[in-house]
């Protein structure tokens, strides 16, 4: 189920967990609600591996709807999403700064 | 307020069981997300972008004590302490995992509440007029029939898959509160001029969306056992002939438009002359039974007039604010139906607290003989309050955050939840919506301007409505950034019409300003006693147009 139109790299992989429903994203071992955490593939080989990585999770009814989001790194070594959705997805609703990611983080 | 018999209960019991197996297979691997997410669907339960929402039914927006009670509980403890009410009369929580959504499901059962057909290709929930039963300009009460329907659209064996989804309301009053014609189908209760007899006129082929269309009227005065009959021959022609072939084509508006509304109408009369009418026709005994569900409650006999009210507002200019822009004239004398804003100054339009709906469980216990309703405006309406008791019951709203005194005002704008919470949404829709109550927040400012109605939508899909506000607002992504095009002359009532594009999309933050100079037209043009529409009408969309170039103008 990874999207149509691969995305420019590098690129991290985020998913939706099946039970918690919660927005994660795949990270050196696994899965991590954090964005900070997770793995980002800077050339071709490492986009596929993600991408294989979210096709078996996916297969094994760990998580829904695996793709690949287009980043740049920050000053901090952070990947943040290029597009202002996937911010938004990676955060928490800009409306409730209490809620999401971005209040569990304080990111 | 409707209860439900042993077979409303039985199948609502029943469903929560299904789905909680179905939950418990998903989870084990045994069904694919291809085969769960229609059977998730059917139960209300979306995937969104932050997490899984759950979508409950409040039929014709009927609420009570206890169902709020149990929605706050819920709230507490499987979500996080709020829920979103929407343009179809339903409430949305936006963080329920999936492993609590059969426990949450058992818990609405508990209070006659579910999700069933909340989402999916079948029936949605049936809305109505959130005056029903109350205003004073009304032929007869629609629930009863709100009701009927939505027992025969649960679970109806030939449309619960149908091409697309299919939306129905019901008025019965001599002014459309329930935007009839954006609907698949509009039923509203007419008297027959020459028998006298009530009955229903039938509308169809409206809808919002990608495709806006204005529903029809299919037929003009169809006999009141023949609801049934009839409704399921309509159903039965778009289920046959609607197309499949494309999701965006699906709908009963596409079919009505491709045929034109006079071919459609020969089908369905050729359909409905052909059904086996006695098994289909409502049957007046159950109708009866439903309908005494909905007998007025004991009013008492007041003086029109409350001097106690007076005294109050007299004394209390906020009050007099309330009372000016949210009470509405009730049948009863010595009552009114009060509208309790959900549109407090810059906060997210159709948010509630678990606090909050507590506090209003215990106001429509208290002052509105246990009846509280949500409007389609993503407002709470309390349908019989005494006029004597509206200075007490402001001061309980006031004191949760629930005093505003803006209903139909420029504040009072309804959003769909856009990019915030939606993962169809092309842009976020809240913000702007706060930022233009704040940018008009002023109460002087807003009973200058009187009735306007803004709209927002935060995509094409039009949950928001924008298409019929007064000024609609779309928000939609232009060269990677959230873009907003604004819409003018739009009215979801009696003169129906469908809003005009002033011009290019802009950025958030040059909304209001936008807004402010559509307003300025209105002000400096309009004549004595006209509303915003009226002098829109009067003038047509080149002054307006004109004023926001100036704007868009700047952005290009």
């Amino acid at each position: 189920m990874a999207a149509p139109k691969r995305p420019n790299l590098p690129a991290i992989l985020v998913a939706s967990d099946l039970l918690e429903g919660e927005v994660v994203f795949a990270a050196e071992q696994g899965w991590t609600r954090d964005l900070r955490q997770a793995l980002v593939a800077s050339d071709e080989l490492a986009a596929q591996a993600l991408e294989r990585f979210g096709a078996t999770e996916f297969l094994h009814a760990k998580v829904v709807d695996p793709y690949l989001v287009a980043v740049e790194t920050g000053a901090d070594g952070a990947p943040r999403p290029r597009h202002y959705r996937e911010v938004l997805r990676a955060l928490g609703p800009s409306v409730r700064p209490d809620l999401g990611k971005q209040a569990d983080f304080q990111i | 307020m409707y209860a439900f018999d042993e077979f409303d209960e039985r199948l609502v019991r029943e469903r929560v069981a299904q789905f909680a197996s179905q939950v418990e297979r998903r989870l084990s691997g045994a069904l694919t997300e291809d085969e769960f997410k229609p059977l998730r669907l059917k139960n209300g339960l979306y995937l969104q972008l932050h997490a899984y929402m759950l979508r409950i039914a409040i039929p014709y927006g009927a609420l009570n004590g206890r169902k709020l009670r149990m929605l706050a509980h819920i709230a507490d403890v499987y979500d996080r302490g709020y829920g979103h009410f929407t343009t179809r009369q339903n409430l949305q929580f936006n963080w329920p995992k999936l492993k609590d959504v059969p426990a949450i499901l058992s818990l609405l059962a508990d209070v006659e509440m579910h999700c069933i057909q909340t989402s999916g290709n079948c029936i949605r929930n049936v809305t109505s007029d959130h005056f029903a039963g109350v205003a004073h300009d009304e032929i007869e009460d629609p629930r009863p029939i709100a009701e009927l329907l939505r027992q025969w659209s649960s679970l109806h064996p030939e449309f619960d898959w149908l091409g697309r989804k299919f939306k129905i309301a019901v008025t019965g009053a001599a002014q459309d509160r329930a935007v009839l014609k954006a609907h698949d189908v509009g039923v509203r209760i007419v008297r027959d001029p020459a028998s006298q007899k009530i009955g229903y006129c039938i509308l169809a082929g409206g809808g919002l969306g990608r495709t806006p269309m204005e529903g029809k009227v299919l037929r003009d005065f169809l006999p009141r056992e023949k609801l049934l009959s009839y409704l399921e021959a309509v159903l039965r022609v778009f289920n046959l002939e609607g197309r499949r072939d494309n999701k965006y084509k699906a709908r009963i508006k596409i079919l009505v438009h491709e045929l034109g509304i006079d071919a459609f109408r020969a089908r369905v009369e050729e359909e409905f002359a052909a059904i086996d009418s006695p098994r289909h026709d409502v049957d007046p005994r159950e109708f009866a039974r439903i309908a005494a569900h909905f007998a007025p409650p004991a009013h008492e006999s007041l003086p029109a007039v409350s001097r106690r009210l007076e005294e109050a507002v007299a004394k209390d200019e906020a009050l007099s604010r309330f009372v000016e822009h949210n009470l509405t004239r009730h049948k009863q004398r010595g009552y009114a139906a009060l509208t309790i804003s959900l549109k407090p100054i810059g906060l997210p339009p159709g948010d509630l607290t678990s606090r909050q709906m507590r506090a209003i469980a215990d106001l429509a216990e208290k002052y509105s003989f246990d009846e509280a309703r949500v409007a389609h405006t993503q407002n709470i309406v309390l349908p019989h309050v005494r006029l004597d008791d509206v200075a007490d019951i402001f001061a309980i709203l006031r004191a949760e955050g629930l005093g505003e005194a803006n209903a139909g005002l420029i504040t009072d704008i309804i959003s769909c939840p856009g990019l915030d919470y939606c993962a169809l949404a092309t842009a976020r829709s809240i913000p702007v919506a706060q930022a233009l109550a704040l940018h008009f927040a002023d109460p002087a400012k807003q009973k200058e301007i009187g009735p306007l109605s803004i709209k927002i939508s935060g995509c094409i899909n039009a949950c928001g409505h924008h298409h019929i506000g007064n000024i609609g607002i779309l928000g939609l992504e232009k060269k990677d950034a959230e873009s907003y095009q604004i819409t003018i002359g739009g009215d979801p009532g009696d003169s129906y019409a469908l809003g005009e594009l002033l011009g290019p999309g802009l950025p958030a933050e040059m909304v209001p300003e936008a807004v402010d100079r559509i307003v300025a037209v209105y002000l400096a043009q309009r004549q004595s006693g006209e509303t915003f529409i009226e002098t829109y009408r009067r003038l047509g969309l080149a002054p307006f147009k004109s004023a926001f170039k100036e704007i868009a103008d700047v952005v290009a």
